[in-house]
């Protein structure tokens, strides 16, 4: 799976209540409408200019904080394809994966704003074609991968009827 | 090779003794959803094909976020939970019952359980010696749905406790020590594990507070052994019937180890915009502050209340300050009536609010205006937590919330005469 787009960049510890602000917590199941606010108390322009297919691109501790997998969702759903950081707080990471986003830990520290970027998820590459340069990224446990190439956890659970994975050491 | 806690509690689940790092498929004792997170979660597992859980009995539906509710489309998602709750057989927890956190304390976890929780403060659980561990909706709604989730075992930080807290310091001020000292980020995908010989003396209420934080250091599970204190509390709930005896193998593998001398701490507050920004309290004294919470999962308890009430008793609340009380559970609630201590609050000044959320997670009832400063005894300061991004939040111990009600401006507990 290889995903181009542009590159916004955000600081360390973003944390979900940036993400996904409880003032809006009657649009939770209005995910359309929420979508219109996401990230917007780490940066009030970001819902306008997120185009389809862009990364967000941050330092540590990305989506720390709350268990909203609303989170996640309004990103994917405001066009986000995947995210990428140096780090991710534990349940925003398992959340991304679960939905279908892609969350890659990698050394974001030479990324620039507007950069296009392509991630090769399979070959655990980011290419800056802005730049001319690569980043390796840390491998997703194989256990998520899994999920991944299945959809996400509710078509993994749909295709096996079960949780197909385990066993596997962590890295 | 011993085993850590939560070694233990994964092997019991899986079926085979494991260790830290492996991937493992484990049974789920309790899942529970809220009212913000719960429709999601109703809805994927929906999606993955299943209409009722694999165990109603111990799937747990809590209408404790938004309540009683400011919007007509909460209000809906409470018709659609309750709709659920009715055709699937599902436990559900009406407005007033309490945090859903508090009510698993005080009526569900088990020394040994895995409780999986869409809420990230699940982790209180493990105060009872219990494998509590927030997820996403998704991931809970397998637990529903399977019975079962798949998790890593995770390695183990171990936080060991000596000695007394002087006075009017407490569990939280250790907590917000610890977690300045790990870093938000520091126990990520990590267990905390608590030990030592200051644990025998800290009663369950600061248990709680502690494992109800461990997550603010990214940790997955913030655990207790399952002790004399564990055995007390639950017979108290008129659970003793449950309790079982649960402690690390005293050969078992940690991470890393911390050791804090109690007697050393002073009350410490966490800075806006970081759970993580510990300050102790002299270089934040003398902030003025114009709302002051005591509530939520983290610090609404009986015991809290009577620290507030111990400083405030014959003061006045400050003329600039406002003082909002909210305990925990109804349970909280109707035994803090029964001393007399809402009818204290309320005549020192002072809003109590019903069991719930609202405050702490900013959807209603005490969100800040432009400018102003609370002093919150919550566990999430960051920007906008508490409703408006042009705020200030401080963490703080329900002594320091209490003098600071009187005092106007943050203030020492420890220099108010009691």
């Amino acid at each position: 799976m290889k995903l181009q787009g542009r590159a916004h960049l955000f600081g360390d510890d973003i944390s979900t209540d940036h993400i996904a602000p409880g003032r809006y917590y009657h649009l939770r199941s209005n995910l359309p409408e929420f979508a219109k606010h996401v990230l917007e108390d780490a940066d009030p322009a970001f819902p306008s200019r997120v185009r389809p297919g862009d990364f967000v691109v941050a330092g540590s501790n990305f989506g720390l904080g709350s268990s909203r997998e609303h989170a996640p969702t309004i990103m994917k759903m405001a066009g986000v394809s995947a995210v990428l950081a140096k780090s991710f707080a534990r349940i925003f990471f398992r959340n991304a994966i679960n939905i279908g986003m892609p969350a890659v830990v990698c050394d974001t520290e030479g990324i620039s704003a507007g950069d296009q970027l392509e991630l090769d998820l399979a070959a655990g590459r980011v290419r800056n074609l802005t730049q001319g340069t690569e980043l390796d990224v840390v491998p997703l446990p194989a256990v998520m991968l899994r999920l991944l190439e299945d959809g996400g956890l509710v078509e993994h659970v749909k295709k096996h009827g079960r949780l197909a994975v385990g066993g596997e050491a962590s890295d | 090779m011993g085993q850590t806690l939560a070694e233990k509690i994964f092997s019991s689940h899986a079926g085979k003794r494991v260790r830290a790092g492996e991937i493992v498929v484990a049974e789920v004792d309790i899942a529970l959803i809220q009212d913000g997170t719960g429709p999601l979660a109703v809805r994927q597992m929906t999606a993955m094909g299943f209409s009722k859980p694999r165990r109603p009995e111990s799937t747990l539906i809590f209408l404790d976020h938004a309540l009683p509710s400011p919007r007509r489309e909460l209000a809906t998602d409470h018709v659609f939970l309750r709709e659920f709750a009715r055709s699937s057989g599902a436990v559900i927890r009406e407005h007033g019952y309490g945090i859903c956190h508090q009510v698993v304390a005080e009526d569900w976890a088990e020394p040994g359980q895995i409780v999986v929780g869409a809420d990230s403060h699940t982790c209180m659980a493990g105060a009872l010696g219990a494998f509590g561990t927030g997820m996403g909706s998704t991931d809970v709604a397998v637990a529903m749905a399977l019975g079962n989730n798949w998790f890593r075992v995770p390695e183990t930080f171990r936080v060991i406790v000596r000695g007394r807290f002087q006075r009017a310091v407490g569990p939280k001020d250790l907590m917000l020590h610890v977690i300045g000292q790990l870093g938000a980020d520091g126990a990520t995908y990590k267990a905390l594990e608590f030990g030592g010989e200051g644990l025998r003396d800290m009663p369950m209420p600061g248990r709680l507070t502690l494992a109800n934080m461990a997550v603010e250091s990214g940790a997955k599970a913030g655990l207790f052994p399952s002790d004399e204190v564990t055995r007390e509390f639950m017979e108290r709930h008129g659970r003793g019937g449950a309790w079982r005896p649960l402690a690390p193998d005293p050969d078992a593998t940690y991470a890393r180890t911390m050791t804090i001398e109690l007697g050393e701490l002073e009350p410490t507050i966490a800075c806006p915009h970081r759970v993580d920004n510990a300050a102790v309290i002299g270089k934040v004294k003398g902030t003025a502050v114009q709302q002051v919470f005591v509530g939520s999962c983290t610090n609404g308890r009986l015991e809290d209340l009577a620290e507030v009430l111990a400083i405030l008793e014959g003061r006045q609340l400050n003329p600039k300050t406002r003082l909002f009380v909210q305990p925990a559970s109804r349970r909280v609630w109707l035994e803090a009536d029964s001393l007399g201590y809402l009818a204290r609050f309320v005549r020192a000044g002072a809003v109590v609010l019903p069991p719930g959320c609202g405050p702490c997670a900013g959807i209603h009832l005490g969100i800040l205006g432009d400018g102003e400063v609370c002093v919150s005894t919550t566990n999430r300061n960051f920007e906008g937590r508490m409703g408006n991004p042009q705020s200030k939040v401080y963490l703080a111990s329900p002594a320091v919330a209490a003098a600071t009600a009187v005092a106007g401006v943050i203030a020492d507990p420890r220099e108010v005469d009691q």
